[in-house]
């Protein structure tokens, strides 16, 4: 009766062992490659610092004028450039601009980082099944884990500071730009594929020629998905040394201050609604040769 | 024979894990239905032989799932057959390299699809340049070259608009500029015009022959339909279930149908656009001065007897009478044969 009352547990004094034993390891690991593994990153950690400096630096007009510019480039809409302009004028205006500026600089260094990491695995993920099947199940844990947990491991590896910070937000971004090319790539005609064969394209002239083009609506979601989540760690990585919006909003929980909060959450609900507009809008003028009708 | 162009050999494609294995039970006597149910293999092409002369257009026809499109999907290797040969010019194609299939697909041998299958990113001008953009031609020339073809399927003024604002004729005028931009010796249509509404059908069908007139391509046209078999094919090979059951000139399908299948078949059509005086004719004199060349058709040549108030006229061949023809056997031609295609059979 007794086994059924209880469950089967192992032993204590085995399970202590057996963390005991993961945790001497890693520790062991991070020691002894923590320092290789910090200098690998140490580029792109002058790249985020450079650029956070050079966003800040730059005089907030010329800033401005430079996020209407790109907002005019990707939407081609009066309103969504209005929108952006007053965003950050509000932003400024209530006294966030600083913070702001250091996390356009992490979301766009991470979402550089995700593309050149992201649509390159999608392409191999496409090109085999069983790549596919492999590499999955990974992307599920780095969607669904909670990113507390894989935050542990990144601060003993390489301690506090930006460049965990981004390595936290990217391992939660990058999973939907992955998926998104391969099933982009994965949908594309296979007529049109056929036909490429029967001129006689090579595997490189097909990749580039058919499917890149072809799947890229489905990637440019993937880059706005990413985008979008990057956004989503911003309060999590600035629990380890990220410095920008996601700072006061730290401290607001723990001191209860409900405006800067508020303020602080609706700069970020800001930067989202901008950052998704401008990407969805560039994404579908990409498909522009989709329209039908004889409109010659 | 030095004028056959494309040669296929015992090709059989059977679809399933042990292919090769399933080969012998269907040298065997197996048929389509029974492999399925023995074996659990579809078979696709079985012991297919079919000699394409040069610069003609062969047509190969069958109902759906007859095996049409798999088989002319082996002449350029976009499937690999599971045993057989497929020469062109008296080299194996299955025998090719990667490297030499690429080649031999960018330069001997190019293809139009049912579905277009246009890149519906690029303009007029890029889709026709492409296969030119794959054997890595200067850009100057891949532009001249596709303009020529372009303009010369009538297409002029088009060149920057997408696939997607183009009608089907139009796509499929696109598709086979594409195709005889690269200046392929073989063309392949995998039933080209198929996904056309009659009239534009029947516009594209003259395009090609015009077309085929000047160029004297080596054309392998893939179709369902009998009607268009008949008008544009100098040559037939009918398939059923993956075997060749008849192959003929359309004259001789129409004449002397191998079985009941293509009986079924040739009911419906129209004898007097395919028959010409010859397949009428008799021994003797006639009584008339009229005269007929030896390849005029029954159509053409039945109005110009009964204008010309007569009943029977001289066949001439060369300039030397080769026989004769009464009003009565032209219209016995016509008359679709008795106990042919009554049968309850259905194929469909």
């Amino acid at each position: 009766m007794d086994f059924f009352g209880d469950f089967p547990e192992m032993g204590r004094q085995d399970l202590r062992e057996l963390k005991k034993g993961i945790d001497l390891a890693f520790r062991e690991f991070s020691r002894a490659n923590g320092d290789s593994i910090e200098a690998f990153f140490e580029p792109l950690m002058f790249f985020m610092v450079g650029l956070e400096k050079l966003l800040i630096a730059t005089p907030w007009p010329v800033m401005i004028m430079i996020f209407a510019a790109l907002a005019w480039l990707g939407a081609r809409s009066i309103w969504v450039v209005l929108g952006t302009v007053v965003s950050f004028l509000l932003i400024g205006w209530l006294g966030m601009w600083e913070d702001t500026m250091a996390t356009v600089a992490i979301i766009s260094v991470a979402t550089i980082v995700c593309i050149g990491v992201g649509i390159p695995l999608g392409i191999f993920m496409s090109r085999s099944d069983r790549l596919q099947t492999a590499i999955t199940p990974i992307l599920d844990i780095m969607q669904t884990i909670p990113s507390f947990v894989y935050l542990i491991p990144i601060i003993m590896l390489l301690g506090i500071g930006k460049v965990p910070g981004l390595l936290a937000v990217c391992i939660y971004a990058l999973p939907p730009i992955v998926r998104l090319t391969n099933l982009g790539i994965r949908l594309v005609d296979k007529e049109v594929l056929e036909a490429a064969d029967a001129f006689g394209a090579s595997a490189r002239q097909k990749l580039f020629d058919v499917q890149i083009p072809l799947a890229l609506p489905n990637i440019f979601a993937g880059v706005n998905q990413t985008i979008m989540m990057a956004l989503a760690m911003v309060v999590i990585a600035s629990m380890i040394g990220v410095k920008g919006l996601g700072v006061p909003v730290l401290r607001a929980i723990s001191n209860q201050y409900l405006a800067l909060g508020l303020m602080n959450g609706l700069a970020i609900v800001a930067l989202a609604i901008i950052f998704d507009r401008v990407s969805q809008a560039y994404g579908q003028r990409l498909q522009k040769h989709r329209q039908g009708g004889h409109g010659v | 024979m030095s004028n056959i162009k494309v040669s296929i050999k015992n090709l059989y494609k059977i679809f399933g894990n042990n292919g090769k294995a399933m080969v012998q039970h269907v040298e065997n006597g197996c048929s389509k239905t029974e492999l399925l149910a023995k074996h659990k293999h579809v078979l696709g092409l079985s012991n297919v032989n079919i000699d394409i002369p040069a610069r003609k257009i062969q047509v190969i026809m069958g109902l759906s799932g007859s095996g049409k499109s798999t088989l002319i999907r082996h002449l350029n290797r976009l499937i690999e057959p599971t045993s057989g040969e497929v020469l062109v010019d008296g080299e194996n194609v299955l025998g090719m390299s990667d490297d030499e299939l690429r080649e031999f697909r960018r330069s001997k041998m190019s293809m139009v699809f049912q579905k277009f299958a246009l890149l519906p990113h690029r303009t007029v001008m890029d889709n026709v340049c492409y296969g030119l953009k794959i054997k890595k031609l200067p850009l100057a020339e891949q532009q001249e070259r596709a303009q020529r073809w372009i303009d010369r399927v009538g297409l002029t003024g088009f060149e920057a608009n997408y696939p997607a604002q183009l009608s089907g004729g139009m796509q499929q005028r696109v598709g086979l500029a594409r195709a005889l931009a690269t200046d392929a010796e073989i063309l392949l249509m995998d039933e080209a015009f198929s996904a056309l509404d009659p009239l534009i059908r029947n516009d594209m069908q003259d395009i090609l022959l015009d077309l085929q007139e000047e160029l004297h391509k080596t054309i392998i046209f893939i179709t369902h339909d009998l009607d268009e078999a008949l008008r544009i094919g100098d040559n037939i090979v009918i398939l059923r279930d993956g075997a060749v059951i008849q192959k003929g000139s359309p004259q001789e399908i129409v004449l002397d149908p191998a079985d009941d299948y293509v009986r079924d078949f040739i009911k419906d059509i129209n004898r007097a656009r395919v028959l010409d005086v010859c397949a009428v004719m008799e021994e003797g004199s006639a009584t008339s001065d009229l005269q007929f060349a030896h390849d005029t058709i029954l159509e053409e040549a039945l109005p110009l007897m009964s204008d010309a108030g007569l009943t029977d006229a001289t066949v001439m061949r060369d300039g030397a009478a080769i026989g004769m023809v009464t009003l009565a056997d032209m219209i016995g031609g016509i008359a679709r044969p008795k106990g042919h295609g009554q049968t309850e059979t259905t194929y469909r």
